[in-house]
């Protein structure tokens, strides 16, 4: 993984509540065993039309939306399925994050180790990004993963939660395996006190 | 969440107690390394945690804690049919070569015991209460009808598990749902959870993990359980479950997995020191009154979008905040539905009875109870889809196929299937289905199709119309 830094970017707006994953990549997409090409199937069905035409007027088909980095999402981003397809396409397709009220619990978990930030703003922020982008399409916004910042059109700036060790993972471009991995200790010594519940090779 | 500080302390919720048994290490700045006592794998979610295990040259740690099945992308055709989509084939040869390179027990399209991750697990006495159970599937609550701590992973994690045995995670707040009073006739399991979702919106449960308790959930069969946890995730809540009890343990008793003899006595003490201590709290709370539901059907584009069979369908101009109206307002005409009546009465394309949420033994039967000496409606395709080989045989032994095939209807191999489209079952553009799954997301059962979900009583009842119809109208 790169090492998350700080960037400033437009943003395209979606201003639908309860975005799920079978849009964010519909799951006939999904037979594939590599996470490669998915940037083309993002958002498929809102993009493209039933001959496979662009939509004229969806925000990623629009040149404003085409220069975006970041998203900006109604609330509850992510909802639905499991599939890592999603954080997956996102940034294949150039996103580098999200902003919305809220996500949900897997894609937000999901998003993380794959150094695509999701960013909670309040419900008050989110409106104003939301005029601020109509008024203007081209204002942007800063992103400050260390300092958890994210600085607004108009110049001030808001804070946004993280955990701190997924931060971390992405501040330094490293995965979570390799620190579950040096817990081998405490995996041996927890397997060894507690009996084997289920042996599916039986 | 509370500490592993043992008896005589603070009271504890089932959850915490499940949480407490399974954490492993806890460092400052890193989320607590948690345990996974089962492991389901599937075709769709794990080639590319296989490719990471290859990639950094490392096994899978306890292949005897996994288990793995083909359900997603799999054809419901005669299985000795070649698979027509080959790009669905090669990720099912794919599984069947990363499972047998690492030594993972799997169930493959023509084994006996073939289904959806979700209905063997249990079916085989896998899924036993107080275990942590992970799988890359977002219904993996489901097998939180045992009083398992059961949630959906992303890939990322299918591989931390597949290495480790561990995931790190973070605590979840708990959030108890209590069903009091005795269901009506022609209300069921899929209607308390359907009103539940309708009633704390889809990101009502947000970081939350329910216990579904009170009389009503007492009352129910461990499948009628597994259809409420199963949708767990459908209101926002990674995981959900019901604490164990005597319906618990006669389920499981004697399943071929499930402990025999002495190793079953010691277990069934330990389930019974699971449920919720008295005076535990709970971070959020809501009240369901079961004697107040009716059959329960969603109109909209998200399952939050429920109501009940015979009340109107809600008018975008009633919501103040901008964004809910116009996400109600796109979801109608996604729909091509008018607010302010009921959809009794609107027809119907396809009804499916299926998915990991009503694919069972019971669903069948109750489905096969409304079939039982009535014809399927010309205009309507009707597909039931049992949860795995089991059920099938099951069924057969029953002759609730025969219900199924004289009625009209299509019996098919045990898969997703409709639920999640990918397959080849799926509606055509435009085309409304009552169905017995999940989710009724914009194509979610096909491109441009759109997904009234009901109870299998409820589709059942509208196969035989071709129209939504109220269950109870023919009962």
């Amino acid at each position: 993984m790169e090492k998350f830094t700080t960037f400033t970017s437009r943003l395209a707006p979606l201003p639908i509540d309860n975005i799920d994953t079978d849009q964010i990549i519909p799951a006939r997409f999904l037979k594939t065993t590599s996470k490669d090409g998915l940037g083309d199937q993002l958002f498929y069905d809102w993009r493209y039309d039933q001959q496979g035409n662009p939509k004229a007027d969806f925000i990623l088909n629009r040149p404003e939306g085409r220069a975006a980095q970041i998203l900006l999402a109604g609330d509850n981003f992510g909802c639905g399925s499991s599939r890592e397809h999603a954080p997956w396409a996102l940034t294949q397709y150039g996103f580098r994050a999200v902003i919305s009220t809220s996500f949900a619990d897997i894609f937000r978990g999901n998003s993380l180790k794959n150094s695509f930030l999701p960013i909670i703003v309040s419900p008050d922020d989110q409106k104003k990004l939301f005029s601020a982008v109509s008024a203007n399409p081209e204002a942007a916004v800063t992103v400050d993963l260390a300092e958890q910042k994210l600085t607004l059109p108009d110049g001030s700036s808001v804070t946004f939660p993280i955990d701190a060790f997924a931060k971390n993972c992405m501040l330094e471009g490293v995965d979570e395996l390799g620190y579950i991995l040096k817990q081998e200790a405490a995996i041996a010594a927890f397997e060894a006190r507690r009996p084997l519940s289920v042996n599916t090779l039986a | 969440m509370a500490e592993n500080n043992g008896a005589g302390s603070k009271p504890r919720t089932i959850i915490e107690k499940i949480w407490d048994n399974h954490v492993v290490a806890e460092q400052p700045g890193a989320p607590p390394l948690l345990y996974i006592d089962l492991h389901l794998v599937h075709e769709v979610t794990s080639p590319q945690a296989f490719s990471g295990l290859r990639a950094r040259g490392l096994k899978v740690r306890r292949p005897d804690l996994t288990i793995g099945t083909t359900d997603h992308s799999i054809p419901t055709y005669d299985r000795n049919l070649p698979i027509l989509d080959k790009v669905a084939e090669a990720q099912i040869t794919q599984f069947e070569k990363n499972c047998r390179e690492f030594g993972v027990p799997f169930y493959g399209p023509h084994d006996s015991q073939q289904g959806i991750v979700h209905v063997i697990g249990p079916e085989q006495g896998f899924t036993q209460p107080g275990m942590t159970v992970v799988c890359g599937d977002s219904h993996t609550a489901t097998h939180g009808a045992f009083g398992a701590l059961a949630f959906g992973i992303g890939t990322s994690q299918v591989e931390h598990v597949l290495a480790s045995q561990c995931l790190l995670q973070s605590a979840s707040q708990t959030f108890q749902v209590r069903v009091e009073g005795t269901l009506k006739p022609g209300v069921g399991a899929k209607d308390i959870i359907l009103n539940l979702i309708s009633r704390i919106g889809i990101g009502g449960g947000t970081g939350c993990v329910f216990e579904y308790s009170g009389s009503a959930i007492r009352s129910l069969s461990m499948e009628e359980r597994m259809t409420i946890c199963n949708m767990s995730i459908e209101g926002g809540a990674r995981a959900g479950l019901v604490a164990p009890d005597d319906t618990t343990y006669q389920y499981l008793s004697g399943r071929r997995y499930a402990p025999k003899g002495k190793e079953w006595d010691r277990a069934v003490a330990a389930w019974r020191q699971l449920p919720t201590d008295p005076g535990a709290q709970f971070d959020k709370q809501i009240d369901i009154d079961a004697s107040s539901l009716e059959p329960m059907i969603t109109f909209g584009t998200n399952p939050g979008m429920g109501i009940p069979i015979t009340a109107p369908v809600p008018d975008p101009s009633a919501y103040s905040d901008p964004l809910e109206r116009d996400s109600l307002g796109k979801a109608l005409r996604y729909m091509d539905l008018s607010s302010g009546k009921p959809l009794l009465g609107h027809p119907v394309n396809v009804v499916f009875i299926g998915s990991c949420t009503n694919s069972r033994i019971s669903d069948l039967r109750a489905a096969a109870e409304i079939f039982k000496g009535r014809k399927v409606n010309s205009k309507v395709r009707v597909m039931v889809v049992p949860g795995s080989q089991l059920v099938k045989k099951q069924a057969q032994a029953e002759g609730l196929d025969r219900i199924f095939l004289d009625a009209g209807a299509e019996w098919r191999e045990a898969g997703c299937s409709m639920c999640i489209a990918m397959n080849g079952d799926e509606l055509r553009p435009g085309e409304y289905s009552v169905s017995t799954s999940n989710r009724n997301f914009e194509g979610r059962q096909g491109k441009g199709g759109r997904t009234f979900l009901a109870s299998p009583l409820t589709a059942a009842a509208s196969a035989v119309t071709g129209v939504v119809t109220d269950v109870r109208t023919l009962l």
